[in-house]
């Protein structure tokens, strides 16, 4: 089973034009800024909005295909969809939202409940059965929609930003269960998001989606590794220049060299750590390889680590322990010296 | 809170016994012993019926074709739409006399579309209580119109879609999900289609007559009293009155969320 899609769709000001492959059994994580078009990919995807040209094939069977005048509409799709924030039916109880799809399937009353019963209780909130929705916390919500996308027995899942109602203390616990539900759905499995950290523990495979169009494709490793856009490396918190390979240096298109230990010649992305950026209060003495001086134009804890950001020859993010803020006592807007080790750099051909 | 505007307070109570007067000079001149016998008076009785049954009938015809229309008007986009709003939105602010004399020259017995009626299905509206229906049809049906349209525009559009995604038509959608999430206001709608309708004078004398037993409804009857029995009038007026009353007050507290 997989899915194979070539979009060319526009909604609004937005040009979509992006391939999309997923195989059975695999989550594909879409990410990308606000406004990229990840949203709106799943909705032509789901036959919600139309395509302007290429073609969506499920299995081989062509979902649509504008130049064949075929469109199958989203209620022909086997498409379970989970939306951002869920949109439970508000009049419908718990039950008989997770029954909808089977009742519009034809089943009867009585089994589409009996059948919707034993989701919520695979889900663990059967004992919410007769509530209205808004009774519900976010995770209870979340659930109560995944089993409503998954009760019709869909080919494909999608979910669009499934976490991002929910507030952080309830987030670690709800994703754990979502991948565990992911992990039970043997179709494909389409995950909007833009929170790294759900990107990364849900992907089998992630999707950058930059202005409308896909920037990167790779496993979160390849993605952490090697990010090809400052969107992507900034989402996996690397430091990202682009250049000119010159054997031991990369002259940066930004401006600046930086030596490194090995370059390929010619075009060059060049990626560092944050944590592998030193900074001192006067020039470090003894190495003068890479040391540059710049301005402190923001500071942001997170998790335990200060995130030291520098704007200067070569802008550059750096991360600390607050320890070493308050040691060096860095404050915005002060000037800081900079330097990297060459080995750190990790260059590849862009 | 500080003490409010002297000035703006004495406007304010003068604005508000221009309201509670009338109503107290109504209440303080009814012939209260002889309300029951008034009541039962041929006249009243056919009025009070044929009010309840052609206001009732308007506010139903009202909500069967206002609702698709309402429905067209928030979701299909197409050219001229503003334009469709506006024709709509037209009876109410139309003197309604003037919707009479439009309707009388559309549906009357000589009239475009009246002539085929009545020669093709014998049907004639003026002098009949169909006719009283058309017309407060005629000028209610916007109420409901406006209303559903706002709310199934301020309707999220993505419990459609996802209804959709699971596998239901869209007469489906319709019928389960849009209709019921936009039930609240085809009832609040339609009380007010009701009212309106109840209140109807213009449109109604002007298109199907002023026949006591056939055309002549409440507002109408209450009108022709005043020229002969004062009384009788009086008594009508009250009825209204609490007619009124009792669907304001139905309206705020069930159609509408409390302040």
């Amino acid at each position: 089973m997989s899915l194979e899609a070539r979009v060319r769709a526009r909604a609004g000001s937005l040009a979509l034009d992006a391939d999309v492959r997923a195989a059975a059994g695999e989550t594909v994580v879409l990410v990308g800024p606000n406004g990229a078009g990840k949203t709106t990919l799943l909705r032509v995807l789901a036959g919600l909005l139309p395509l302007s040209e290429g073609r969506v094939t499920l299995d081989g069977e062509v979902l649509e295909d504008p130049a064949a005048r075929r469109r199958l509409p989203p209620e022909r799709r086997s498409i379970g969809f989970v939306f951002q924030d869920y949109v439970l039916f508000p009049h419908l109880s718990v039950l008989d939202n997770v029954a909808f799809g089977l009742r519009a399937r034809g089943c009867s009353k009585d089994q589409a409940r009996a059948e919707a019963q034993e989701w919520l209780e695979r889900m663990g909130i059967a004992s919410y059965a007769s509530e209205r929705p808004r009774v519900l916390s976010g995770g209870q919500a979340q659930k109560v929609a995944l089993a409503r996308a998954l009760a019709t027995r869909p080919r494909l899942l999608f979910l669009d930003e499934p976490l991002a109602a929910l507030d952080a203390g309830a987030r670690a616990e709800v994703r754990r269960e979502l991948k565990a539900s992911l992990g039970r759905f043997d179709g494909v499995r389409l995950v909007v998001t833009h929170d790294p950290v759900e990107a990364m523990a849900l992907a089998d495979r992630v999707l950058v989606l930059e202005d409308g169009k896909v920037a990167q494709e790779g496993t979160p490793s390849e993605l952490s590794a090697h990010p090809r856009s400052s969107y992507i490396a900034e989402f996996v918190g690397l430091n990202l220049w682009r250049g000119r390979g010159l054997g031991d240096r990369v002259r940066l298109d930004s401006g600046g060299e930086m030596l490194v230990s090995h370059a390929p010649m010619g075009e060059v992305y060049a990626a560092l750590h944050p944590r592998a950026v030193s900074l001192y209060r006067r020039p470090a003495e003894g190495s003068p390889r890479n040391v540059w001086s710049g301005r402190i134009a923001g500071l942001e804890g997170e998790g335990g680590r200060v995130r030291v950001r520098v704007e200067g020859s070569i802008p550059v993010v750096a991360e600390v322990t607050p320890a070493a803020v308050a040691e060096l006592s860095l404050i915005e807007g002060e000037e800081i010296w900079v330097s990297i080790k060459a080995t750190e750099v990790s260059v590849y051909p862009a | 809170m500080r003490r409010p505007p002297r000035a703006l307070v004495l406007l304010a109570a003068l604005a508000a016994s221009f309201f509670a007067v009338p109503l107290a000079a109504l209440a303080w001149r009814a012939p209260w012993a002889s309300l029951p016998e008034v009541l039962t008076t041929e006249v009243v009785g056919s009025a009070l019926r044929i009010s309840l049954v052609s206001s009732l009938a308007a506010s139903a015809l009202s909500a069967f074709l206002g609702l698709p229309l309402a429905w067209v008007l928030a979701r299909v986009p197409f050219p001229g739409r503003s334009v469709l709003r506006a024709l709509v939105t037209l009876p109410l602010v139309l003197p309604p006399v003037v919707g009479g004399v439009a309707l009388l020259l559309a549906l009357g017995r000589l009239g475009l579309v009246g002539r085929a009626l009545e020669s093709f299905f014998g049907v004639t509206l003026f002098g009949t209580l169909p006719g009283v229906i058309v017309a407060e049809t005629f000028v209610a049906m916007p109420f409901l119109v406006l209303t559903v349209e706002g709310a199934l525009k301020g309707l999220d559009p993505r419990y459609e879609d996802a209804a959709a995604t699971l596998g239901a038509s869209r007469g489906l959608v319709f019928w389960k999900i849009t209709l019921p999430l936009a039930a609240p206001s085809v009832a609040a709608g339609a009380v007010l289609a009701w009212a309106r309708a109840l209140g109807e004078f213009g449109a109604t004398i002007t298109f199907a007559g002023n026949l006591p037993g056939e055309t002549q409804t409440m507002p109408i009857a209450v009108y022709t009293a005043l020229l002969r029995d004062v009384d009788a009038a009086i008594v009508l007026s009250l009825v209204l009155v609490a007619v009124s009353l009792l669907v304001l007050v139905t309206l705020r507290e069930r159609w509408t969320p409390q302040a």
